[in-house]
């Protein structure tokens, strides 16, 4: 009489345990790599109404970034400039650039421009850019090089495991407070005494527990 | 045959999961996903966000014409307007002035005023270089003399063909901005009598 099973299928619990496995390491790789901000969200980089230029403002004319987000050091929000301030220059340079035709129109019309959010958290979370920058983390930690950018573009995840790599060890992001905007600072060989010593000094310690951010 | 043709397609699979790896943080028109998106977007205003709810789309507001907020009367003349009781132009700085102060007005000098004056103040910044009408040096006796309130009166009206720094520049910074403005004067103009006696002699 045949056998019903035959040799081969001695084997099977052996393919079914390493086959789950496989699949279980594969879909939590999946997750690991695809679902994490770094790929869902980094890149962004939308299309702005006006060709507007971080890297020939910021880079090439020079101009601080608190130049136009003014109120970036003592508010939790730093703003967009409105459109005032970009006609306290472009009311004479480049008045015949046609780039420029929905700023001046803008200026006409009292419209603000509309422009796209790119960097934008949750609800839920609350983020202060004032204790970020009294306390002397740079522009440049976590937006990247703006002054470099054609567009603005995300560089960062933004999220709460960012947030908590930087607030668990802050000393190598921080720097000397006139050095905030500088997109080209590199830190100094004493960098840890140099942030041990500021942390002391100014009592600066980054929250940890849920209520700092969520509030 | 057929497990040959499996090992391909698994082989295929993996390839093409493996490249949209590649993708990742390369610029891109699509919004971030929000994978568990519950309370990310709540029902409630940011500052400088549209909004449908009043005409003009914005929903932030303009304060209603003729009112004033806590705090915000601004009666001080000497501090908010540069000026004495009678409407001359102050003379002197009303604040107290302080080394950090004078650190402060270069720092804010240097953001606010340097794209057109230079950080020198002789009127040479990269505006100008650029096609903006070219704003006087700082280093002429006229404006060596002029009252401190009158330089504080510029950056709040702006003057001429010069835009105002009102929202930019806060009173505070702008007392801080005139004094430093006086320092760099003062350097730029500097005799053998501005230097310790002890010095002196080296220099000849
Ligand atoms: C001449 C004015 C100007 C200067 C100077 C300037 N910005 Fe901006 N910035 C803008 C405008 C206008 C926008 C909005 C349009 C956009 O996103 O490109 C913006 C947007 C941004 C955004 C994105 C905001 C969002 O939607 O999430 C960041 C981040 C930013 N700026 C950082 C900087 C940094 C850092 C510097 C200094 C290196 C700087 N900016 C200098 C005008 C300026
Ligand atoms: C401090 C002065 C200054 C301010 C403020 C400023 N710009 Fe400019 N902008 C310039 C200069 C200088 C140029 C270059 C003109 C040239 O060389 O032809 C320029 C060029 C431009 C161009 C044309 C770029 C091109 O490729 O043709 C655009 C668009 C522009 N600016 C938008 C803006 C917007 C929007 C704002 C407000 C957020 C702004 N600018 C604020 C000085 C300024
Ligand atoms: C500690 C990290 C951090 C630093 C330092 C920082 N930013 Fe931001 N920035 C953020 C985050 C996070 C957001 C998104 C905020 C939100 O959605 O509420 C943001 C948003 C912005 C925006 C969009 C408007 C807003 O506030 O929501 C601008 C413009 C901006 N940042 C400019 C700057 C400039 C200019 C500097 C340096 C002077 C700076 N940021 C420094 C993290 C930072
Ligand atoms: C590059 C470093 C860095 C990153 C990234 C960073 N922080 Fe911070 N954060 C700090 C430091 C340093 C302080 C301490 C400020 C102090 O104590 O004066 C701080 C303080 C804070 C505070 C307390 C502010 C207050 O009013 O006392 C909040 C809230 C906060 N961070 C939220 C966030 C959130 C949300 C993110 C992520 C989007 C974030 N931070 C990313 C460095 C960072
Ligand atoms: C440094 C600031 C910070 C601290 C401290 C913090 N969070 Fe968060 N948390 C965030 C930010 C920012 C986000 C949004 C992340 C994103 O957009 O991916 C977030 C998101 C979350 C979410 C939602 C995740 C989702 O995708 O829906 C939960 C739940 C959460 N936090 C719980 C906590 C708990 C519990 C604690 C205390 C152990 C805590 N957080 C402490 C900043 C913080
Ligand atoms: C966008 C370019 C620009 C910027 C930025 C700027 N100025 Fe001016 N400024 C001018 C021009 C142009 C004039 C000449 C005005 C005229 O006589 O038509 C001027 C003139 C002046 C004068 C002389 C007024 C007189 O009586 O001759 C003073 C003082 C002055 N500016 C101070 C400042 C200070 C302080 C700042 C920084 C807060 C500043 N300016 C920023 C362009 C600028």
């Amino acid at each position: 009489m045949a056998q019903i099973f035959p040799v081969w299928t001695n084997k099977i619990p052996v393919y079914i345990a390493a086959g789950t496995i496989i699949l279980v390491l594969a879909i939590v790789g999946f997750f690991w790599y695809y679902g994490s901000p770094w790929y869902t969200d980094v890149g962004y980089r939308p299309a702005q109404p006006v060709r507007y230029s971080h890297k020939l403002h910021a880079g090439d004319l020079g101009i601080d970034c608190r130049y136009c987000h003014y109120d970036v050091e003592v508010s939790a929000v730093a703003n967009i400039p409105p459109t005032q301030i970009c006609m306290n220059c472009h009311k004479t340079i480049g008045t015949d650039n046609e780039r420029l035709l929905p700023v001046r129109e803008s200026w006409s019309s009292g419209v603000p421009i509309q422009w796209v959010r790119v960097h934008q958290l949750p609800d839920f979370a609350y983020f202060d850019h004032s204790a970020h920058l009294r306390a002397g983390v740079g522009c440049v930690s976590c937006h990247g090089n703006v002054a470099n950018m054609e567009i603005v573009e995300l560089k960062k995840p933004l999220s709460m495991g960012w947030c908590l790599d930087c607030h668990r060890n802050p000393d190598t992001q921080l720097r000397p407070r006139n050095e905030i905007t500088n997109m080209n600072w590199t830190p100094p060989a004493d960098q840890v005494q140099f942030a041990r010593k500021v942390r002391s000094e100014n009592n600066i310690a980054p929250p940890e527990d849920c209520s700092g951010c969520h509030r | 045959m057929t497990g040959r043709r499996v090992v391909f397609y698994l082989c295929l699979v993996c390839t093409a999961v493996i490249a949209t790896g590649c993708f990742r943080g390369l610029p891109t028109d699509n919004p971030p996903i929000h994978v568990v998106p519950d309370m990310d977007h709540q029902p409630k205003y940011k500052p400088q966000e549209a909004g449908k709810f009043f005409p003009d789309g914005s929903a932030m507001r303009q304060p209603v014409p003729g009112t004033v907020a806590r705090g915000q009367l601004h009666d001080d003349k000497a501090f908010f307007q540069g000026r004495d009781d009678s409407g001359q132009f102050l003379q002197m700085t009303p604040v107290h002035i302080t080394s950090q102060l004078i650190e402060r007005g270069q720092e804010r000098f240097n953001i606010y005023c340097s794209p057109c004056h230079s950080r020198l103040g002789d009127g040479k910044g990269i505006m100008v270089q650029r096609g903006y009408t070219p704003p006087p040096t700082f280093h002429s006796d006229r404006l060596r003399q002029i009252a401190d309130g009158y330089i504080f009166d510029v950056i709040t009206n702006g003057i001429r063909t010069m835009p105002s720094y009102a929202d930019q520049v806060r009173p505070e910074d702008r007392w801080a901005i005139v004094v430093y403005i006086r320092a760099l004067q003062r350097s730029q103009n500097a005799g053998l009598e501005d230097m310790p006696e002890e010095l002196r002699s080296k220099i000849r």
